[in-house]
């Protein structure tokens, strides 16, 4: 029971920070329809930023978010403008995947390169302290980590719920045409949606280095999480997405402590198969916009 | 029989003859062996394309059954001897082949309930659990130590595999052009144009979809187990691996997805290339750029593929027509709720 009730923790603190990515993926799902395959591939190109401002400038790798969010949303921008933007209405769905995954190779031979294949870890003086609730171990790092994740989730609802910005992308959430003919920039919204979309990326790839070691393949591990993560929750749905990651995070934790750590990563699939079945939309998935 | 298809005969009799003599012609082992991943591919690609490039529903998964296959002759063939000299495990492909597609029905029935980009992210997905089975199954498949197939004594030791890959590459062309020509490759474009409307028209869209899944990947499944054979050595990481899928796509793409020549048209020129780059720069990630740098231009200058961006260019040079009609842009199609 003991170590169930660690396994829960454990997985409530991962499940914020899958939160985190997976609410990138969703959210530029709603706004144009596409999936991100490189959401991974860029939480691993953050950890890597991150590492490298820690070793090289001993920035702090939590400290270090304010400087590559703001890069890796740029790299996000022009990704969209020269890419994305570029897909032919006719295919664009399958396509905007490839591209993406294009971007996920490119972005993982890039790394090999610069940094080779050995697994990297970035270590803070704080990285193997650790507090004791009521007898349960909390290691320090995973909580920042979460709050971290939960302050830039909460940020990114107020963004979408009480601004300008947020307003436009809702509208085009619900209705495309609709939103333009309004007069909603779809192609800026677009744009800037997926550039949060990714930063959403580099923030938790920084915390991601702290926690576990990583090398460039890494973000194979991630992407089939984030996918399952976003379909249980509902393609397009933010709240789903921090719902799922929660539930996948914990689940995966249990079974790590229960059966065996090697089939933890079954439990995405599991899931994701369970829904397919009985809930293809995911949980807070909306029917009626179909085609999926 | 038409003039066409007389004129489409003859095309694949030199193509394939070329094929058939290459390895005689050209004995030098690299040059076999180059070709044995050439054609590896080819087929692969033919494969990939009875269901992405019909019907529209892009696995990107294919590589779980390029594995299956792989440790299915394995695993076989750690248990009983291959003969002498060794053609057995050759003759069991078929058997590998259909018992793989069967097995692919309650999966395909599964992660065909969803739309084309859910299904792509299902079979992701089912990519790493396959690779997971094979890394935590290790009674069956010995982890991540691997297993090995016992080696033959061919001689010279390329030409039996090659042969073989040829043969299920000119299988997989065949089942490809009969697909299209048939009723179920009607139905197919039926699906990748408009799903809802094909299905209110009476198509039954859910036995073509499994069952282009299942022949596209009994035939995947098919190759893996001759390279498996050929390598003699596999290991989960590169049995099952999505750059084969990566590999694949982009060869599909690259040639004209949808065509009946065009993905193996792909694999002619990609996998020579991708070799070259693996010579002149090593072991290094550079080739994985360059397949990045391929999609894109591909998807930028090229969105067809070759293959039907030059008979559009040619039918345009003809006069007359504006070329083969556009696809119905998806945000044109009336949106339905989903089945």
């Amino acid at each position: 029971m003991h170590l169930v009730v660690q396994a829960v923790i454990f997985g409530i603190l991962v499940g914020g920070v899958y939160a985190l990515m997976a609410s990138g993926v969703t959210l530029v799902f709603g706004i144009m329809r596409v999936i991100n395959v490189a959401q991974g591939a860029m939480v691993i190109l953050g950890a890597y930023l991150s590492y490298s401002l820690f070793t090289r400038l001993g920035i702090d790798p939590f400290v270090s978010i304010l400087l590559i969010g703001p890069v890796m949303f740029a790299l996000g921008v022009g990704i969209h403008r020269v890419f994305i933007r570029s897909l032919r209405p006719g295919s664009a769905e399958e396509m905007s995947l490839l591209v993406t995954w294009a971007t996920a190779l490119a972005i993982e031979g890039v790394l090999s390169m610069v940094y080779t294949t050995n697994y990297r870890s970035t270590i803070p003086s704080y990285a193997q302290k650790s507090w004791t609730l009521a007898g349960y171990h909390v290691p320090v790092v995973r909580v920042l980590a979460f709050v971290l994740s939960v302050v830039i989730l909460a940020g990114m609802y107020v963004l979408l719920q009480r601004t300008r910005f947020g307003r436009s992308v809702r509208a085009i959430v619900q209705n495309p045409t609709s939103a333009k003919l309004l007069g909603v920039n779809a192609d800026t919204v677009a744009g800037l949606g997926f550039g949060l979309g990714i930063s959403t990326a580099a923030a938790a790839g920084a915390v991601y280095g702290v926690v576990y070691p990583f090398n460039p393949g890494s973000h194979y591990d991630l992407i089939s999480r984030l996918l399952s993560i976003v379909v249980l929750g509902g393609l397009g749905s933010l709240t789903g997405a921090v719902v799922a990651a929660m539930l996948l995070g914990v689940t995966e934790s249990i079974v790590a402590v229960t059966i065996a750590p090697i089939w933890a990563p079954f439990v995405f699939f599991i899931v994701l198969i369970a829904i397919l079945l009985f809930r293809p939309q995911g949980l807070f998935g909306v029917r009626e916009r179909g085609a999926l | 029989v038409s003039r066409t298809s007389t004129l489409g005969l003859a095309r694949a009799a030199v193509i394939f003859g070329g094929l058939l003599a290459f390895p005689f012609l050209f004995p030098q082992p690299w040059l076999v062996n180059m070709a044995f991943f050439v054609l590896m591919y080819a087929a692969l690609a033919q494969a990939w394309n009875v269901l992405g490039g019909y019907s529209g529903y892009v696995s990107l998964g294919h590589a779980a059954f390029f594995g299956l296959g792989a440790y299915a002759e394995a695993i076989l063939f750690s248990h009983i001897d291959i003969g002498s000299p060794g053609y057995l495990p050759f003759l069991v492909l078929p058997a590998i082949g259909v018992g793989v597609a069967l097995m692919s029905v309650p999966i395909a029935w599964v992660a065909l309930r969803t739309r084309a980009l859910t299904f792509a992210i299902v079979t992701l997905t089912l990519l790493f659990v396959v690779q997971t089975l094979a890394f935590n199954l290790r009674w069956l498949t010995n982890g991540s130590q691997g297993l090995s197939v016992p080696s033959p004594s061919f001689f010279p030791y390329e030409r039996p595999y090659y042969l073989c890959v040829l043969g299920i590459f000119a299988l997989a062309t065949l089942v490809s052009w009969q697909v299209r020509r048939d009723k179920l490759g009607l139905v197919l474009l039926a699906i990748r144009d408009d799903e809802d409307k094909a299905l209110g028209l009476g198509a039954h869209v859910s036995v073509a979809k499994v069952t282009a899944f299942g022949i596209s990947v009994g035939l995947t499944a098919m190759v893996g187990g001759v390279w498996a054979y050929y390598l003699g050595f596999i290991y989960p990481q590169f049995a099952i691996d999505p750059l084969v899928t990566i590999g694949t796509v982009l060869a599909v793409f690259l040639g004209g997805s949808g065509t009946v020549w065009g993905p193996a048209l792909g694999a002619f020129i990609l996998v020579p290339t991708q070799q070259w780059l693996a010579y002149e720069y090593g072991t290094s990630q550079v080739y994985l750029i360059a397949y990045a740098a391929v999609f894109l231009i591909i998807i930028i200058l090229l969105p067809q593929g070759i293959l039907p961006s030059i008979q559009e260019a040619r039918r345009r040079r003809r006069g007359g027509g504006t070329g083969r009609a556009e696809r119905v842009p998806a945000a044109a199609a009336v949106r339905t709720p989903s089945t």
